[in-house]
């Protein structure tokens, strides 16, 4: 009886930790949310140029910016793409640097947001948008980030070289030696999406499956986005991880792909936006932060780039299947964090790279 | 008017002051700085950590005996050695036998020869490790598709698996063959023709000739060859990194830059730097007393033209040979990067009917980082080139005219950075200038030190034969006349030496745009340049703008290269040398 008793205490602690990442009502204290005003689109302009740091897949990330240039001419949006893990560790080694050269940034990994945050480098900023059209679950309590794209890391298969009927339909099916040699994965010292992943899947389905899959003789690339690639290309069959919007631009376009929601759940990515307050561009950075949570841009990256949005007004894409139908593994920002550098240190012992 | 006569000179000194030793001095300062300093920082971070209670640095062996027992670092070293003595030996094997058939058969289109090796040679390492995944990827290899639809083999055999350490081997040697080919080359063109002369007439036939008399004599350069060789595969950083990581495994190179990804270990990248830099300074040290005994082979006096062996039907043969091996570096990846360039799928093969712009539009009109790398790398192309001539120019002036005491520490200085791996100066550079007094990460100015710092052994060996070739008396004549040293190395040695210099200029320009390991440990968002840039397009799979990226690349070098060729006199010896 007592034993019950502490356990769920334990789990009722667990997820009131977990909410605290987004809603502590206590030191909330967002500032009032802004409009896009003619002053701030002429200091944008006055500035001339803003540097968005994402590990958003590199060709949606510049048509993003374009879009932006588009809306905004005169300003110049430059993209620094990289994986969210090596965009954190850039943005540490700059800071310490005293390089001041990221405005905006993006992450997947949204414990990075929890880094940052904590060390007081983010800049307050709350768009009309996402005071009015983002959940709370879906925005910093202190208004200094909020979910710029949300979407899966599924596993998919290539559709000439799998047949339906065999396609694996959990991650334990991918631990059968029909499969050793046909497996491609990305790797979580690069990809946030990955981490995140590692992170869902070694709680949700343990460390075992890794060791097992390990010995399937896997093909490790870097990015999440390369996994659907290397299916596209029919390079491997399969691909144990990867980011699920890069598989639907792929299958939209008439590519041999398709999808698997495994049956253990599928890990959930929420990769949040925010400005930083050394910004060199702070006036175009907050531009940008209001492009990029409007109802437009969150629509473009439905409709071309096959990310899911947090805000109201976006509308899913017909023939997806929707995020309501699909069994999720739960995501828990703060729960990466403190094992981030443990995940990625056992992940390279089991993997070997 | 005895008393006027002093006044008079002392008068002149005063308006014309020698700026020499100022400028020595400096050059040597800057020398230490730019050799001593990094690899200074390197061995204070291998033996030292930073105690978490007080924030000092402490002594320590722990890094050493971590990279000595972990099996997490003696695996990767393992593989180096592997490697490096594969693909080493592979070379050798390849390379000796085309050297002898360009420089002593009569093998037509030798000329065309040297130049596609001249191609390989200076096509960078990592672009043609991509051109061979495009090429011998297991399943969507070109190559692998055509063995398929030659054979009807079965969706998922294959004939070449590139993710492999046979592999990494074969695209490794593929692109250190030249260094081989070059010194064997070199070294037949320039084996007296006398002393094959004198086996014949005492009745030796051709075979024989060639395998008593030409092949020994060029055994010396076959050896430095095979060091060098050995020693490219051991640092190289881009081709493991596409190859290796995919199929699971490192070597110290890609280990070491692991080591710095979040949480970094500089302590620990440190020490697993300086096993290479110990090999590496003992394989030069090797080569050089082989090349140093190298002086027997042209005893036999000088004039006599090479005796060229006719082939006579084995030409048939020989040629088949030549062509394959040229196929490996040059031919096919070339191809298979022009597929990728304006095919839709990279590996899809090209034809007029799926033909498409899309990739080039991309990569010059959508990627905003192309405009900020192109850039970047003219400006260090250039700016290197331009202050890495004018450095070595001076040192091996300096040392080839014996003007300053310490004139032999500073020639050291200048050649010691090849023993320093790209990647390891990396390290040192970033632990030196991350730090006050000098707070260069983040600036172009950190990539410039090392791209000068890297070339400049080379830059320095040509100049100072250059210089030797000069005899002094020019220079002293024009001392006589009352010149100061600085206005006779301008105003006549330096006219002399034109064509060496613009030479040189043109190797500094082409190896800075190749570059990759040194600048991967060194880069940020804003000193990103091309080998950089291609190397994060690899991480994310994007091979179309790759391919369009390593093409423009390869277009500059070319016509850098070409123009080199045109300079009157020059004729692209140079470059073989080197």
């Amino acid at each position: 009886m007592k034993r019950r008793i502490t356990r769920r205490d334990v789990l009722k602690g667990a997820s009131a930790a977990a909410l605290t990442v987004y809603a502590s009502p206590i030191r909330a204290s967002a500032p009032a949310a802004e409009a896009v005003t003619p002053a701030l689109i002429e200091a944008a302009k006055k500035e001339g140029r803003v540097v968005w740091y994402t590990s958003v897949d590199l060709p949606l990330a510049e048509r993003v910016a374009k879009a932006f240039m588009t809306k905004y001419p005169g300003v110049t949006a430059r993209v620094e793409r990289s994986g969210a893990e090596r965009i954190f560790s850039r943005i540490s080694q700059e800071y310490g640097s005293n390089i001041r050269a990221v405005d905006v940034v993006n992450s997947s990994d949204a414990a990075h947001l929890i880094v940052w945050k904590r060390g007081g480098l983010l800049q307050p900023y709350v768009t009309e948008d996402v005071a009015k059209h983002y959940s709370a679950e879906h925005k910093d309590p202190d208004g200094q980030f909020a979910s710029f794209r949300v979407f899966l890391c599924p596993i998919a298969y290539n559709t000439n070289l799998v047949k339906k009927e065999e396609a694996p339909k959990s991650f334990k099916d991918l631990l059968d030696p029909k499969w050793v040699g046909k497996i491609v994965k990305a790797h979580p010292s690069y990809s946030g999406t990955i981490l995140t992943a590692t992170f869902q899947m070694s709680r949700d389905i343990g460390w075992q499956y890794f060791e097992k899959l390990a010995q399937q003789k896997i093909m490790q690339v870097q990015s999440a986005s390369d996994p659907p690639k290397k299916l596209a290309l029919g390079e491997r069959a399969i691909m144990a991880d990867g980011v699920e919007y890069v598989v639907f631009q792929l299958k939209e376009k008439g590519g041999p792909i398709e999808f698997v929601y495994p049956s253990e759940g599928t890990p959930l990515i929420i990769g949040p936006n925010a400005i930083f307050k050394a910004a060199p561009n702070p006036n175009a950075a907050r531009l940008l932060q209001q492009y990029m949570f409007s109802a437009e841009c969150q629509q473009l990256c439905i409709d071309h780039g096959g990310l899911r949005s947090a805000h109201r007004l976006a509308k899913e894409k017909p023939g997806r299947t929707p995020l309501s139908q699909i069994k999720l593994m739960k995501d828990d920002a703060a729960g990466v964090e403190k094992e981030s550098d443990n995940i990625k240190k056992r992940y390279t012992q089991i993997f070997k790279v | 008017m005895t008393i006027a006569v002093p006044a008079q000179i002392a008068e002149r000194r005063s308006l014309k002051i020698d700026f020499t030793w100022p400028v020595l001095i400096t050059f040597a300062l800057l020398l230490c700085v730019l050799v001593i300093l990094p690899v200074t920082w390197l061995v204070i971070y291998s033996l030292s950590s930073v105690d978490e209670v007080t924030k000092a640095r402490e002594f320590t062996l722990a890094h050493f005996a971590n990279l000595f027992t972990d099996p997490e670092f003696v695996n990767p070293l393992i593989t180096t050695l592997v490697v490096a003595v594969s693909s080493s030996t592979a070379c050798c094997v390849i390379a000796a036998p085309m050297g002898w058939l360009v420089a002593r058969t009569d093998l037509p289109y030798t000329r065309a020869i040297r130049a596609l090796v001249t191609a390989s040679f200076v096509t960078p390492p990592f672009l043609g490790a991509i051109a061979w995944e495009i090429l011998a990827a297991p399943n969507s290899g070109l190559l692998n598709q055509l063995y398929r639809f030659v054979t009807g083999a079965e969706q998922g055999e294959y004939l070449f698996n590139i993710y492999s350490l046979p592999g990494l081997i074969f695209v490794i040697a593929c692109y250190t063959f030249p260094y081989i080919f070059v010194l064997i080359a070199n070294a037949l063109d320039r084996i007296p023709g006398d002393l094959e002369d004198a086996s014949a007439i005492l009745g030796g036939k051709t075979w024989t000739t060639a395998w008593k008399v030409t092949i020994p004599l060029a055994l010396p350069a076959l050896l430095a060859g095979v060091l060098i060789a050995f020693l490219q595969a051991m640092i190289l950083f881009g081709s493991p990194a596409i190859l290796a990581l995919p199929a699971g495994f490192h070597t110290m190179t890609t280990k070491i830059w692991s080591l710095f990804q979040y949480p970094p270990k500089p302590e620990l990248a440190a020490a697993a730097s300086l096993p290479l830099l110990v090999v590496t300074v003992l394989l030069l040290r090797g080569q050089a007393m082989i090349l140093g005994r190298k002086g027997y082979s042209i005893v036999g006096g000088k004039g006599a033209d090479p005796r060229l062996i006719k082939l006579g039907w084995f030409v048939v043969p020989a040629m088949g040979f030549v062509a394959i091996v040229l196929m490996m570096p040059v031919f096919l990846p070339y191809f298979a990067l022009f597929n990728a360039a304006f095919s839709p799928i990279a590996t899809t093969l090209l034809t007029p009917l799926n033909f498409t712009l899309h990739n080039l539009h991309f990569t010059f009109f959508e990627l905003s980082s192309t405009q900020v790398a192109l850039k970047n790398t003219f400006i260090l192309g250039s700016l290197a080139a331009t202050l890495g001539t004018v450095l070595a120019l001076v040192i091996s002036y300096i040392t080839a005219r014996e003007a300053v005491t310490g004139h032999r520490f500073l020639g050291f200085l200048a050649t010691a950075p090849i023993a320093i791996p790209g990647i390891v100066l990396g390290v040192g550079l970033f632990l030196s200038y991350t730090r006050p007094p000098f707070v260069l990460y983040g600036t172009l100015w950190i990539l410039l030190i090392a791209y000068i710092t890297i070339e400049l052994p080379a830059a320095y060996q040509q100049l100072q034969s250059a210089f030797r070739a000069v005899h002094s008396e020019l220079e002293d004549a024009s001392r006589i006349l009352g010149a100061t040293r600085l206005r006779t190395l301008r105003d006549v040695t330096a006219p002399l030496l034109r064509t060496s210099v613009i030479a040189t200029w043109c190797f500094i320009f082409v190896s800075v745009i190749r570059e990759l390991s040194a600048a991967i440990m060194l880069f940020t968002s804003e000193t990103k340049v091309v080998s950089v840039l291609i190397f994060d397009l690899k991480e994310s799979g994007d091979l179309g703008a790759i391919a369009v990226l390593g093409l423009s690349m390869l277009l500059l070098t070319f016509t850098v290269v070409i123009l080199m060729n045109r300079i009157p006199g020059f004729g692209g010896t140079r470059l073989r040398n080197t």
